[in-house]
């Protein structure tokens, strides 16, 4: 994972001469941040096992035991959950994957977020979402296509993935326009982002006639749980493993990139290789998130809880678990109140993180001058 | 003694607007320079180039004895931009994270060794920001920003020191401690090149001028700068005179 330049041991005594208290606020703070970052690990490696069991389950012609006690259990939690709660959604499997997807959206998002909203880039979630919208549109027609001239067997469950390429398509020639242009201009942004919706709603409108699948388009805008299928919840799931990885083992590199892409540039860093890395894994993190936040929305994820936690954090790598913290905080309760309250889980996640951000605002007495305004 | 950075012949355009026009200077081992110039004189243009971040439309630059574009030992080089360039305003980093990128280039995609930690620390003594690791940068002074910077340079312990008027907006106090800290470094054996928009500064500490002004209209020896017409050839005749006395 991660490393910390100068071990604890390793450092100078910097905080030597603070007072007690101060010293006693900084490492209640600090072990509340290492509970937080632990609780939300026990939460996505148990979310992965879920949706691990759950396909494991589905591929199995006869139903394996241990997939099945395990998804059992969460089942028999949720009809707990539905007693107390006098809901009726948690016993359902489909409920716990829209669950495990927006737990690793929490954790995916906001750790790319860290980083993009102090490289200017926090609007490019926006624009990639938009792009991935007309992807859903291409994938209706692929779709379509697979089982007109007989390819391989494709249905509603594989749109994301269509989506994902066609983002991925997106993002890079995004990177190459701003490559021309140096930096990522408001111009090429809007551009595309307008451009690519535009696609799609003119693709959508025109594969109504022929096209064997219906699309769930408010679903897809504006994010929904029922919009969720098992497919797209394992693309998560990848998605979220491969996040987390290459920016453990890639956290040096982007995070100088980041600070000061030229002295990297210096450092003989492959800037412009780490910027499409980064670029390509926003692309397909925004394609995952989409489903239950929606198109529209889909940024939010990205920009708040990294904001949140920039106001608040002492450091970059504080930054990054705090993003993570406010981003699992701002999906538990945002689900939360979209399940009991039946409501778009979209918006009550950004509601959420917004809420957090604004509290945020309060108590520090830090502003976000000078962060990214695209 | 060798050649560090070799230009020969370089010609630059930003498209149709000329930048620089047939330079050929080199810079040697040890060296302290100082380039100079006018506002948009391609003093920084030039840097970038020596530094391979740009390619030359003619000519050509050598850096260490490699194509400058095609260099890829970058842990021999410390580099200091202007301050518009890096997110120094804006990072929520501190101060032991900026000190710790210098060593990224040895690192690689591996944990930081003792030997890094060590290069780290010797950095930080250096420049004298020990008591700052854990600040954010964001949160410095100007002066304090730019230290905390050329450790991180330092950190990489370079035998090449590029630094891009790294003053500019640093009280007269700490641009004095700063340019006598870049005194001790060059004293040590560490070549550095120096872009400063002061004149009268720039002179009193280095070693060798390269007065340029999309042309090079000087390049050698400062007291053989300070006698000649460059200065006003390079900024125009009514450029003020310097009104110190080189040693």
């Amino acid at each position: 994972m991660m490393d910390d330049p100068c071990s604890a041991e390793d450092r100078p005594e910097a905080n030597s001469s603070n007072p007690p208290s101060i010293d006693r606020i900084s490492r209640l703070r600090s072990g509340l941040e290492y509970i937080g970052l632990a609780v939300t690990f026990l939460l996505a490696t148990t979310m992965l096992l879920f949706l691990v069991a759950d396909w494991y389950y589905t591929l199995s012609i006869t139903g394996s035991p241990t997939a099945g006690w395990f998804i059992s259990g969460f089942q028999g939690a949720g009809e707990w959950i539905d007693f107390y709660l006098g809901s009726d959604v948690f016993w359902l499997r489909t409920t716990w994957r829209s669950i495990a997807t927006g737990v690793l959206i929490g954790v995916a998002a906001p750790v790319l977020g860290a980083f993009l909203i102090h490289r200017q880039m926090a609007l490019i979630g926006e624009t990639l979402a938009h792009a991935a919208f007309a992807g859903v549109a291409v994938g209706v027609l692929v779709v379509t296509a697979s089982g007109s001239f007989g390819w391989i067997t494709l249905h509603s469950g594989h749109l994301l993935y269509v989506a994902a390429l066609v983002a991925v398509g997106v993002a890079l020639g995004l990177q190459w326009l701003t490559s021309r242009t140096d930096s990522y201009g408001d111009v090429p942004i809007a551009i595309i982002l307008s451009g690519s919706f535009a696609v799609g709603t003119l693709l959508i409108h025109w594969g109504r006639d022929f096209a064997t699948i219906t699309v769930d388009i408010e679903g897809f805008l504006f994010g929904s749980i029922a919009i969720v299928t098992p497919e797209s919840a394992r693309l998560m799931a990848i998605l979220t493993i491969a996040v987390v990885a290459i920016v453990g083992v890639h956290y040096k590199q982007l995070l100088f990139i980041t600070f000061d892409e030229r002295a990297a540039r210096v450092a003989g860093i492959q800037v412009d290789r780490y910027n499409v890395l980064l670029i390509i894994l926003t692309a397909v993190v925004v394609v995952g998130a989409m489903q239950i936040l929606g198109v529209i929305l889909v940024a939010a994820m990205l920009v708040v809880p990294a904001a949140t936690a920039s106001l608040l954090a002492a450091s970059f790598r504080e930054t990054m678990y705090l993003s993570i913290i406010f981003g699992q905080l701002s999906v538990l309760g945002g689900l939360a109140i979209a399940l009991s309250g039946q409501l778009p889980p979209g918006g009550s996640i950004v509601v959420v993180s917004i809420g957090w951000y604004l509290l945020a605002v309060i108590g520090s007495d830090r502003t976000l001058t000078g962060l990214s305004v695209h | 003694m060798t050649t560090i950075v070799d230009v020969t012949d370089v010609t630059f355009s930003y498209g149709e607007e000329s930048a620089l026009e047939d330079i050929t200077f080199s810079v040697e081992t040890g060296e302290f320079l100082g380039m100079i110039g006018p506002n948009g004189s391609g003093k920084t243009t030039l840097l970038h180039l020596m530094l391979g971040l740009l390619e030359p439309d003619v000519g050509e630059v050598q850096l260490f004895g490699q194509p400058a574009s095609e260099f890829d030992a970058g842990h021999r080089i410390g580099y200091v931009g202007q301050r518009a360039t890096d997110r120094t305003g804006a990072m929520p980093a501190t101060v032991r994270e900026v000190v710790a990128m210098g060593r990224t280039a040895h690192a690689g995609r591996s944990r930081l060794t003792s030997e890094d930690i060590a290069a780290i620390e010797d950095a930080v003594e250096t420049v004298d920001v020990a008591d700052l690791l854990d600040r954010r940068i964001d949160q410095l002074s100007g002066g304090q920003r730019q230290r905390a910077l050329i450790a991180r340079a330092l950190a990489s312990e370079p035998e090449l020191l590029a630094l891009d008027e790294p003053t500019a907006g640093v009280d007269a106090d700490s641009r004095d401690r700063f340019y006598g800290l870049l005194g001790e470094l060059n004293e040590a054996g560490i070549t550095i090149i120096l872009i400063e928009h002061d004149i009268d500064v720039l002179t009193s500490f280095v070693g060798t001028v390269a007065c340029l002004n999309r042309r090079l209209y000087h390049h050698g020896d400062v007291h053989a700068f300070l006698d000649s017409e460059a200065l006003s050839e390079a900024y125009g005749r009514e450029h003020a005179i310097i009104g110190h006395d080189h040693p």
